[in-house]
C-alpha cells in the first residue's frame, strides 16, 4: 500500500508565455509519503506543485504540455474539471491566509461550498480537523472569534485545518513554514509526520535540514528540469549528480 | 456525507460523475460571467444613449442656424426663431475664469500649505473641511450666494448684486475641494529626493517649493484646473440663482449674465418644439466642451505619468 | 540674509493666512445656515406636508420624495456598478478592448455634468419612455449618474482584496463564483458601502437632473410613476421663487445636516476598511 504510486508525472511542461518554466518532468510519488522539493528560488519547484491541482492555470499566459495522472485519471483531460480535481488535493501555501471570518468558519468553507449544510456534521467536521491539525486545544474556546486575531503559527495550522476538512488525498505544501518562527515550525513538522498516514504530501521547501527531516523522497529542481529524485537518505547521502552535491553541500544558491 | 466529498476520479464511474458535473457546473459559472458581462456594457449603452438621444434633438438646430451662428450670435429670443447662444457661450466662459482667477491661486497656496507646511493634524482637519465642502449640494451654495453675497454686493459693489461676480465667487468656492484635493496630491507624488537633493544644495524650503516641488507637479496641477474649470462650466444650479440670468453679453462684472446650464434648466420647462430642440443644442454644446475638457485633463496626468516615469 | 528671513516668515504668513480662507468660508457657509435654520427645523417641520406651495407647512413630501428617489436609484446602479466592478476585476483581461472601454465610459460618465443628464433623462425616460415626470424616471437618470462612483468604488474595493485569498478559495475546489461571492464580494463589502454612502449624498443634493425629470409636484407620491419634489429641489424653489426665507433655510439645514451625517458614515466605513487589511 504504501509503495503504491499517487501521482504521476510525464514529460510535464509548462510555459508561462515564450517562457519554458518546466522541461519535460517525469517523476512518480508515493501514496502516504512525504515528498520534498528542493532547489534554488526559480527552479521550477513551485511552478510543479501548482500543476498539480492545476493552479497555473490561473496566471494568464501559461500553457501545460504532458501529463500528470492521479490514480491514473489524467488531470489535463479535458474532461477533468478543475474545481473537481482542487477538492481532492489541498494546497497550503507560504503565507498563511486565513479569510476575514471566524475560526469556525474559515474551516467550514470548504465543506459549505461542497454542499454540506447540516450543523452537526458541520461541528463534527470543524472539530475533527482542528484535532488532526492540533490546534483544538489552542482555539476551542473561542472557535467563533475572527481568525485574524491569531498567531502566525496558528494561522498557518487554521490553514491546514481548513485543507483537512476537505478531505482531500493528497495535500501540497508550498514553502509551508517560511513564515513561521523556529518553534511553530517545529510544531508543522511534527504535523506533517502525523498526516502522512492518511494523506500524500508533497512540499516544497528552501530549507534542506527540513527536507531531511520530514520527508521519504526528495526531488532536485534546477533550471526548470528535474536533476534527481531519490529516496531522501539517498540523495542526501549519495547525490548521484555533480549538481545535487553542489548544492546540498551549499556551494550555490 | 463525508465519503461524497471524498470521491475523486479513482474508478470510471466517478470519472463520468466529474464529467457531467463539470457540464453542469461550468455552464452556471459561464451563465454567471455573461451576466456580469452584459452589466457592465450597460454603462456603454448609456454613455451612447447620452449621445445619441442629446445630439439627435440638438444638432438639426445647430445645422439650420449654422454652427458659427449658433455659437457667436448674441439674440437669443426662441419665440421668434432666434437661436444664437453667443451671450450664453461668453457667459459660460466669463463666470468660469473669473472664478478661476481667485480660485486657482488660493486653492494653489492651500494645497502647498497642506503637503509642506502644516503640521499633520491640520493637514487632515483641512482635508476633511475639503471632502464636506466637496460634499454640500450647489442649491445649498447658490442659496447662500443669494441670501449673503447677492445682497452683500448690492450693498457695497452697487448694481441689483445678482452678477457675474456673485456667481465666480460662488462657483470659486465649490471648485476649490477639486483644486487643492488634486494638487495637494501630487505635490504629495513628488520624489522626496528632489526635494532633499534641493534643500542638501542650501536652497531654503520656499525656494525648493517654487523651483523644485512646483514644476515637479505641473502636470498635475494643470489637471486639477482643467478639471476645476470643466466643474465650474457645467454647474448649474448654484449659478442660476445668483446670476441674474439676463441673456445678454455681460458689460462688467457687475452685469447679471446666464450661462448656457442656466438656459437649459430655466427654460427646459415650458419649452416646445424648436425652441426646446434649441436648448438639447446647447447641450450638446456643453457636452462636448466638457467631454474635451475632460479629455485634455487626461492627456495632461497622463503626460505627467510619463514624465515621472522617464 | 535677515531680509530673506524677513520674506520667508511673510510667505509663510500667506501660506497659514489662505488655508484659514478654506476654513473661514466653510465655518461661515455652515455657521450661516446652521444659526438661521436651527430656529425653523423641530419635529413638526419634517413630519408635516408643506401646504400653500411651501409658504406654510413642514417638508415631509420631499423628504419622502428624496427617500423614493434614492432608493429607486440604488436599486438599479448597486446591482448594475457592482456586476460592472465584478466582471472588470475578477473576469475580463485587463488590457481587453471591452474592458478599457467600459473603464473609459465610467470616466466619461462621471465627468458629465448633472444637466446633461437631466436632458437625457426628460428626453428619455419621460418622453420617449413615455414615463412622465415620475420617481421612476427620476431615479433611473439618477442611477445613471451615480453609476460611475458605485462602480469606480467597488473596482477598487476587489482590487485591494488580497489576493491569497482567491488563491486559497480555489485550491478548496470552490468555483470561480463560490470564490467571489463568499470571499471577495464580503472582504470587500466595506469599500463598496463607502460607494453606495457617498453615492446616496450626491441624490440627496442633486437638483439640475432631478428637476427635469421628476418634477417638483408637492404631493404625497403614491406610486413610482407619481411626480415628486425632493427636498434640494424645494429650496431651489423656495429660494428662487421667494416662497419663504425662513423654510428655505431649514431645508437647507436638513440637507446640510444629512450630508454631514453621510460624510461621517462613509468615512466610518472607510476606516472599517483599513482597519480589515492591515
Amino acid at each position: 500500500m504504501a509503495n503504491d504510486v499517487k501521482i504521476k508525472s510525464t514529460d510535464l511542461k509548462v510555459f508561462y508565455h515564450d517562457f519554458q518554466a518546466l522541461y519535460e518532468i517525469n517523476m512518480e510519488i508515493k501514496e502516504n509519503n512525504v515528498t520534498a522539493l528542493i532547489g534554488p528560488s526559480g527552479c521550477g519547484k513551485s511552478t510543479f506543485l501548482r500543476s498539480i491541482n492545476r493552479l497555473n492555470e490561473l496566471i494568464e499566459g501559461t500553457s501545460t504540455k504532458g501529463q500528470i495522472y492521479i490514480d491514473e485519471i489524467p488531470l489535463y483531460d479535458k474532461d477533468i474539471d478543475p474545481v473537481n480535481l482542487r477538492k481532492n488535493v489541498g494546497m497550503v501555501f507560504q503565507q498563511p491566509s486565513v479569510f476575514p471570518m471566524s475560526i469556525y468558519d474559515n474551516v467550514a468553507y470548504g465543506p459549505r461550498i461542497h454542499g454540506v449544510k447540516d450543523k452537526a456534521i458541520l461541528d463534527e467536521i470543524v472539530e475533527k480537523s482542528l484535532k488532526a491539525a492540533n490546534l483544538w486545544n489552542e482555539v476551542k474556546d473561542r472557535i467563533k472569534s475572527p481568525a485574524t486575531g491569531m498567531s502566525g503559527g496558528q494561522r498557518q495550522r487554521l490553514v491546514m485545518a481548513r485543507v483537512l476538512a476537505v478531505e482531500p488525498q493528497v495535500i501540497l505544501m508550498d514553502e509551508p513554514a517560511s513564515a513561521l518562527d523556529p518553534i511553530s515550525t517545529a510544531k508543522l513538522e511534527e504535523l506533517i509526520s502525523e498526516l502522512k498516514n492518511s494523506y500524500t504530501i508533497v512540499i516544497v521547501t528552501h530549507n534542506m535540514q527540513q527536507a531531511a527531516r520530514v520527508s521519504d523522497y526528495t526531488g532536485f529542481f534546477l533550471n526548470g528540469a528535474l536533476v534527481e529524485f531519490n529516496r531522501t537518505d539517498e540523495l542526501f547521502v549519495n547525490p548521484r549528480d555533480k549538481r545535487t552535491e553542489d548544492y546540498i553541500t551549499g556551494r550555490f544558491g | 456525507m463525508m465519503e461524497k466529498l471524498n470521491t475523486m476520479v479513482s474508478t470510471s464511474s466517478c470519472s463520468i460523475l466529474a464529467e457531467t458535473q463539470k457540464r453542469f457546473k461550468l455552464s452556471g459559472e459561464q451563465f454567471i460571467e455573461k451576466i456580469l458581462m452584459l452589466c457592465a456594457a450597460i454603462s456603454i449603452l448609456a454613455i451612447l444613449l447620452i449621445t445619441l438621444f442629446i445630439f439627435s434633438r440638438g444638432i438639426p438646430v445647430i445645422l439650420k442656424t449654422g454652427l458659427g451662428n449658433f455659437l457667436l450670435n448674441l439674440e437669443w429670443a426662441p419665440t421668434s426663431g432666434n437661436f444664437g447662444i453667443g451671450a450664453m457661450f461668453v457667459g459660460s466662459l466669463v463666470v468660469t475664469f473669473t472664478a478661476l482667477l481667485w480660485a486657482v491661486p488660493l486653492g494653489l497656496m492651500t494645497s502647498i500649505f497642506m503637503a509642506e507646511i502644516a503640521p499633520p493634524r491640520i493637514d487632515k482637519i483641512l482635508g476633511s473641511l475639503l471632502e464636506l465642502l466637496a460634499g454640500i449640494p450647489s442649491v445649498v451654495y447658490g442659496f447662500f450666494g443669494l441670501i449673503v453675497i447677492v445682497p452683500f454686493i448690492r450693498e457695497y459693489l452697487g448694481g441689483n448684486g445678482l452678477s457675474v461676480l456673485a456667481g465666480a465667487i460662488i462657483l470659486g468656492i465649490m471648485i476649490l475641494p477639486t483644486i487643492i484635493n488634486i494638487s495637494r496630491d501630487s505635490i504629495k507624488a513628488v520624489p522626496r529626493e528632489y526635494k532633499e537633493g534641493s534643500l542638501a544644495l542650501g536652497a531654503t524650503h520656499y525656494q525648493t517649493i517654487s523651483r523644485v516641488l512646483l514644476p515637479a507637479a505641473r502636470s498635475g496641477i494643470i489637471t486639477a484646473i482643467i478639471l476645476g474649470m470643466g466643474r465650474a462650466i457645467g454647474e448649474t444650479m448654484a449659478v442660476v440663482m445668483v446670476t441674474g440670468n439676463a441673456a445678454i453679453l455681460p458689460g462688467n462684472i457687475l452685469s447679471p449674465v446666464r450661462t448656457m446650464t442656466s438656459n437649459i434648466v430655466l427654460e427646459m420647462g415650458y419649452a416646445t418644439g424648436d425652441h426646446q430642440a434649441a436648448l438639447f443644442a446647447t447641450g450638446t454644446v456643453l457636452f462636448i466642451l466638457i467631454v474635451l475638457l475632460n479629455f485634455i485633463a487626461n492627456l495632461a496626468s497622463k503626460a505627467g505619468r510619463v514624465n515621472e516615469s522617464n | 540674509m535677515k531680509a530673506t528671513n524677513r520674506l520667508e516668515k511673510i510667505i509663510n504668513l500667506c501660506f497659514w493666512l489662505s488655508a484659514s480662507v478654506i476654513a473661514g468660508i466653510f465655518i461661515i457657509i455652515i455657521g450661516y445656515i446652521a444659526v438661521k435654520g436651527f430656529s425653523v427645523v423641530n419635529l413638526d417641520f419634517i413630519f408635516t406636508a408643506p401646504t400653500r406651495a411651501g409658504k406654510e407647512g413642514g417638508i415631509s413630501t420631499t423628504i419622502i420624495g428624496t427617500v423614493y428617489l434614492t432608493a429607486v436609484a440604488l436599486l438599479f446602479a448597486v446591482p448594475l456598478g457592482v456586476s460592472t466592478a465584478i466582471y472588470l476585476e475578477e473576469y475580463a483581461r485587463r488590457k481587453s478592448r471591452f474592458a478599457r472601454l467600459v473603464n473609459l465610459t465610467a470616466e466619461t460618465l462621471a465627468g458629465i455634468p448633472s444637466i446633461i443628464f437631466g436632458l437625457f433623462g426628460f428626453v428619455f425616460f419621460v418622453i420617449f419612455l413615455n414615463l412622465g415626470w415620475s420617481i421612476l424616471s427620476g431615479g433611473m437618470t439618477l442611477a445613471i449618474m451615480i453609476l460611475p462612483t458605485i462602480t469606480r468604488t467597488a473596482q477598487e474595493a476587489i482590487l485591494n482584496v488580497p489576493h491569497e485569498y482567491r488563491e486559497n478559495s480555489l485550491a478548496l475546489g470552490a468555483s470561480k463564483w463560490q470564490t467571489i461571492s463568499k470571499i471577495t464580494i464580503p472582504s470587500a463589502a466595506p469599500g463598496i458601502i463607502t460607494g453606495i454612502i457617498l453615492s446616496i449624498g450626491r441624490v440627496v443634493g442633486e437638483t439640475a437632473a432631478i428637476i427635469l425629470t421628476a418634477g417638483s409636484s408637492l404631493g404625497m407620491p403614491l406610486s413610482l410613476s407619481d411626480p415628486v419634489r425632493t427636498m434640494a429641489v424645494h429650496l431651489y424653489i423656495l429660494a428662487l421663487e421667494g416662497i419663504s426665507l425662513e423654510r428655505a433655510f431649514g431645508t437647507a439645514f436638513v440637507i446640510v445636516i444629512l450630508i454631514i451625517i453621510i460624510n461621517y458614515m462613509a468615512h466610518l466605513s472607510l476606516r472599517r476598511l483599513s482597519h480589515l487589511s492591515s
